[in-house]
């Protein structure tokens, strides 16, 4: 590979001076001519019927222009399975479920007419513990399937199973085993910037929606689809995307109160915008799944890994998101991480009536880490070895095939896991501090890499195009939402075409004029968007280098006649070049071309701009556009066997913690975090610095604070003074990153995914340093005071 | 009950008719389309919303719009130079990839420059301090400390010219 002009460099990203001016324009910013503002009436019971609605006061109420319910408006049904729908008819299930919507002329009205609708339920008895809805007897959620065939239990049907090996065999030839029950809380994305969306038709009865999506195409789909079903079948939608104020994963499904706004919009033949307030965005978005967890690990008398068993409990709420495909991922290191060659894994989602859950960042990875690293430092302590010793035994490494036919490829787990242990002074710390209450703990990561075969396309698409003035402009599928793509495509662009950085723009989030995608998730934006920048680059500069061959040199030779005109002492150098150029004798370097034979050559140079115009201004001229489709080389995996390559390379790192213990309060005090990464290639190191510290915060709430609090399906928290994310003031200790660059083949630029491997690992990191601290191991999440002083105190008592 | 109210904002007089129940935020984002000061909450918990009234940072959700007769109002608007200038604060968050979704920027620039007026050259501790009320999501904080310890030496070098 040839030397990197920008690839690596702190390069300031284009969208940063706009969002710091306050002029980046978010959904809540924006209004289009006559709009209406939208509101929901959210049910008032977990599980009811619904016996009568009243919507009369609402109407007459100066100002409203619509009033929609189930009873009015046609069924828009959308989800996973197709098992939720817009407006609730017959019966509700969970409270954020939606019973009625209305449109006015300001929010305030709209806000008074929903409180004027007067809904009559019958209260049904709800279950709110997905152990408690498998038993006999439980309410039945969904009396019917999708397809309106009769159900008679409350299991999603998204089974997922995998098995490699003979784990009750391993079982007993293992020499250490342990085994554990963990569990993890729902936690709320808690975007800074609500959800909300403005919808609109045209008088074709095609649908314009500006949204808060992650899958604009997607979204294009599922809302065509909603389209038909409103009698609306072959209109087509554009879905346009604004600055969005966060996406965490919340913009992988399309919501009921977009398909609410399509529905108001086409009532009132106006553009309607729905807006989430906060309390909304916590009640009536989609947390993350909450598991229950047995796993069982066991390893011989060398400490090797000889299986791993995994059985889940996911609590699947009320309806079902694309997050019931989350246990696609939590298989990679299920069955992955660390060398094991015995593995069961098994997962059941189950309806609640509590919220239904979704995706967000590390798509169930997290919840998966939790329980493997956690229990892999109990069978450690089992065996007695050092569970950093533990983890570089049964190390994942180059060049191996996992159990579920991931193939590795590069992994730098190794080195990962010795910048830790040398950064937190491993040796010295580990099992030495207890008389402290402090102590050190280290945790792994596995993740996809190389984007992830979760639909049947994994594709990017680009469209890059070069003006008369030799600027750049790339047009693709792929969404920024605030994780720093657009930064990173500049940088890969400029680098791959060979002109500057600042010559490069980059446009986004438009279904009607940027190429398809599949969607901004798996930590693949900018690994599949540079790869197709890269791609259409190399398109592109065939095509200059074509034009050149053509008119580079009466360019070259124009200019020196010019300078010649000027001063008639110029004396014409001798250009060497016998014969027709060919495109293959160019090359191109920061918006200049020159011959390769002769690059430093001052007269034997022409700048992008001038080479483009000569081509293109002229009778008969031609233009530079090219395209690019990427789709990586990865499987999706095969659902009878759950085996595939769903990655075209992986991702792995080591985070280890130390941390203080007061142990009359619980009170977890951080005094240093390490993030190792193998992040493949740094395309840009201010981005990829930011997603890992922003991962690593996140990951540090979810392992010590956050959690959606609920009581019988009721959310208890819904504001920032209840729901605790961290804040400036609790991060007052040392955070570390080590970037470990592996280079890997199928990356641009050697560049592996960075979005979710970040948050991934930092809770069991916390937990088995407050493990080593404390000798008391919480078996779940958050690690709250409370929790952990009660945990300290029963442990003292018991001595 | 409507009221017209006068104050300055961002170095200009202006005058505008507004309710008693309306919070200075609708008044800058809804009637003087001033729409960089954003709502992260409404319940002054995030500090989306934080602007200068007479050179104090204040949740613009929690401040009454009436409260604001007479007084000197600066958002973030306000901050930008001729010719889209931006101010040294602001500078030094794009310098120091401290910003991400960029929804929090507008409320933590301002608490920044409420700090950094009051205190020239804090220390980290107290920047953390001056930045607790805003809440990020995407960042984990860490390069916007660095921002705003960058945007202080920023502010040194132009005094002294």
């Amino acid at each position: 590979m040839r030397d990197l002009s920008f690839v690596g460099r702190p390069i300031p990203r284009p969208d940063a001076a706009d969002k710091v001016a306050g002029k980046a324009i978010y959904i809540h910013d924006l209004k289009r001519p006559g709009m209406l503002y939208g509101k929901i009436k959210y049910s008032e019971y977990a599980h009811a019927r619904i016996l009568h609605i009243d919507t009369s006061k609402a109407e007459r109420l100066l100002g409203v222009r619509a009033v929609i319910t189930a009873y009015n408006t046609p069924e828009v049904r959308f989800g996973f399975i197709r098992d939720n729908v817009a407006l609730k008819k017959g019966k509700v299930r969970q409270f954020r479920d939606e019973v009625a919507a209305v449109a006015a002329i300001d929010p305030e009205i709209a806000q008074e007419a929903i409180d004027l609708i007067r809904v009559e339920y019958e209260e049904l008895p709800g279950v709110f513990d997905p152990e408690e809805a498998l038993k006999e007897g439980a309410p039945i959620i969904h009396e019917m399937d999708p397809r309106g065939r009769p159900k008679a239990d409350n299991i999603v049907p998204v089974p997922w199973r995998f098995v490699a090996g003979d784990v009750e065999e391993a079982k007993r030839k293992a020499r250490y085993i342990a085994e554990d029950e963990l569990q993890t809380p729902p936690i709320s994305h808690a975007c800074l910037g609500t959800a909300g969306c403005i919808a609109e038709f045209d008088l074709q009865m095609n649908l314009i929606i500006h949204t808060k999506t992650q899958i604009p195409f997607l979204a294009q789909n599922d809302f065509n689809r909603a389209l038909a079903q409103m009698g609306l079948k072959g209109k087509n939608t554009r879905v346009i995307v604004p600055t969005l104020g966060g996406a965490f994963g919340s913009g992988l499904d399309t919501h009921g109160y977009e398909y609410i706004a399509i529905l108001l919009a086409y009532k009132t033949g106006r553009p309607v915008k729905i807006v989430l307030s906060r309390e909304e965005e916590f009640k009536t978005l989609s947390p993350r799944q909450p598991t229950r967890t047995k796993i069982t690990q066991g390893c011989d008398e060398n400490g090797r890994l000889l299986f791993r068993e995994v059985r889940m409990l996911l609590d699947n709420g009320a309806y079902t998101s694309w997050g019931a495909t989350t246990p696609s991922v939590m298989m990679l290191p299920i069955s992955s991480i660390y060398r094991v060659p015995n593995v069961f894994y098994e997962t059941k989602l189950v309806y609640t009536n509590n919220t239904y859950c979704q995706a967000m960042r590390g798509y169930g990875n997290p919840q998966a880490a939790w329980a493997i690293e956690t229990n892999l430092d109990h069978l450690a302590e089992e065996a007695g070895i050092d569970p950093m010793e533990f983890r570089l035994i049964n190390k994942n490494i180059p060049n191996d095939i996992s159990p579920m036919g991931l193939h590795i490829t590069t992994c730098g787990m190794e080195e990962c896991l010795k910048a830790v242990k040398q950064r937190l002074n491993w040796d010295e710390k580990r099992g030495k501090q207890r008389n402290k209450a402090r102590g050190v703990g280290v945790a792994c990561l596995f993740h996809v890499g190389g984007s992830g075969r979760v639909y049947r396309s994994d594709g990017t698409g680009v469209i890059l195009k070069i003006d008369d003035f030799g600027y750049v402009t790339v047009v693709t599928g792929a969404i920024e939402m605030g994780q720093g793509l657009v930064g990173a495509l500049i940088v890969a662009t400029a680098e791959a075409l060979g002109v500057t950085p600042d010559r490069v723009m980059v446009i986004t989030g438009d279904t009607a004029t940027c190429p398809w995608d599949v969607g901004t998730h798996a930590s693949r934006g900018a690994f599949t968007a540079c790869n197709a920048a890269i791609m259409a680059a190399e398109k592109a500069r065939a095509k200059i280098f074509e034009i050149a061959s053509e008119h580079f040199l009466n360019r070259v030779k124009y200019r020196l006649e010019q300078q010649k005109k000027k001063d008639p002492n110029f004396e014409m150098p001798d250009l060497g070049i016998k014969g027709q150029l060919q495109p293959e004798d160019f090359d191109m370097r920061e918006n200049v071309l020159f011959l390769k034979s002769d690059p430093g050559n001052k007269y034997l140079r022409v700048t992008l701009d001038e080479l483009v115009r000569e081509a293109h201004f002229k009778e008969q001229g031609t233009m530079i556009v090219t395209e690019a489709f990427y789709d990586p080389c990865n499987q999706m995996i095969d659902t009878r066997t759950c085996r595939g390559n769903l990655s075209a390379t992986y991702i792995f790192g080591a985070q280890g913690a130390e941390v203080e213990v007061d142990l009359e309060t619980g009170h977890v005090k951080i005094l240093k975090y390490v993030a190792a990464h193998d992040v493949g290639r740094v395309i840009n190191r201010h981005t990829i610095l930011g997603q890992i510290y922003g991962g690593a915060v996140q990951g540090m709430g979810y392992a010590l604070c956050e959690e959606y609090k609920s009581e019988k399906g009721r959310m208890l928290n819904p504001n920032f003074l209840d729901y605790k994310i961290l804040s400036a003031n609790d991060l007052n200790f040392p955070m570390e990153v080590k970037l470990v660059e592996t280079i890997d083949e199928a990356g641009p630029f050697g560049a592996k995914g960075v979005g979710e491997p970040g948050l991934v690992a930092v809770a069991p990191a916390i937990a088995n340093a407050i493990y080593d601290a404390t000798g008391v191991r919480i078996t779940s999440l958050p690690i709250n005071p409370e929790k952990l002083a009660l945990a300290i105190r029963k442990k003292r008592n018991s001595k | 009950m409507k009221r017209v109210i006068h104050f300055t904002l961002n170095g200009f007089e202006v005058e505008v008719e507004t309710e008693s129940h309306k919070m200075l935020l609708d008044v800058l984002r809804d009637k003087l389309e001033l729409t960089g000061t954003k709502e992260g909450c409404g319940q002054g918990e995030c500090g989306a919303c934080t602007v200068l009234v007479d050179g104090v940072a204040v949740n613009a959700c929690l401040f009454p719009a009436f409260e604001a007769e007479g007084r000197s109002i600066t958002t973030v608007e306000g901050l930008i130079g001729e010719g889209a200038k931006l101010h040294p604060i602001q500078q030094a968050f794009v310098d120091a990839g401290a910003v991400q979704c960029g929804f929090c920027m507008p409320g933590m620039v301002m608490s920044a420059k409420a700090l950094l007026d009051e205190n020239p050259t804090p220390t980290e501790e107290e920047i953390r301090a001056g930045i607790s009320g805003n809440l990020c999501r995407c960042t984990g904080y860490v390069q916007i400390v660095e921002a705003v310890k960058l945007a202080s030496k920023y502010i040194q070098e132009e005094k002294r010219g």
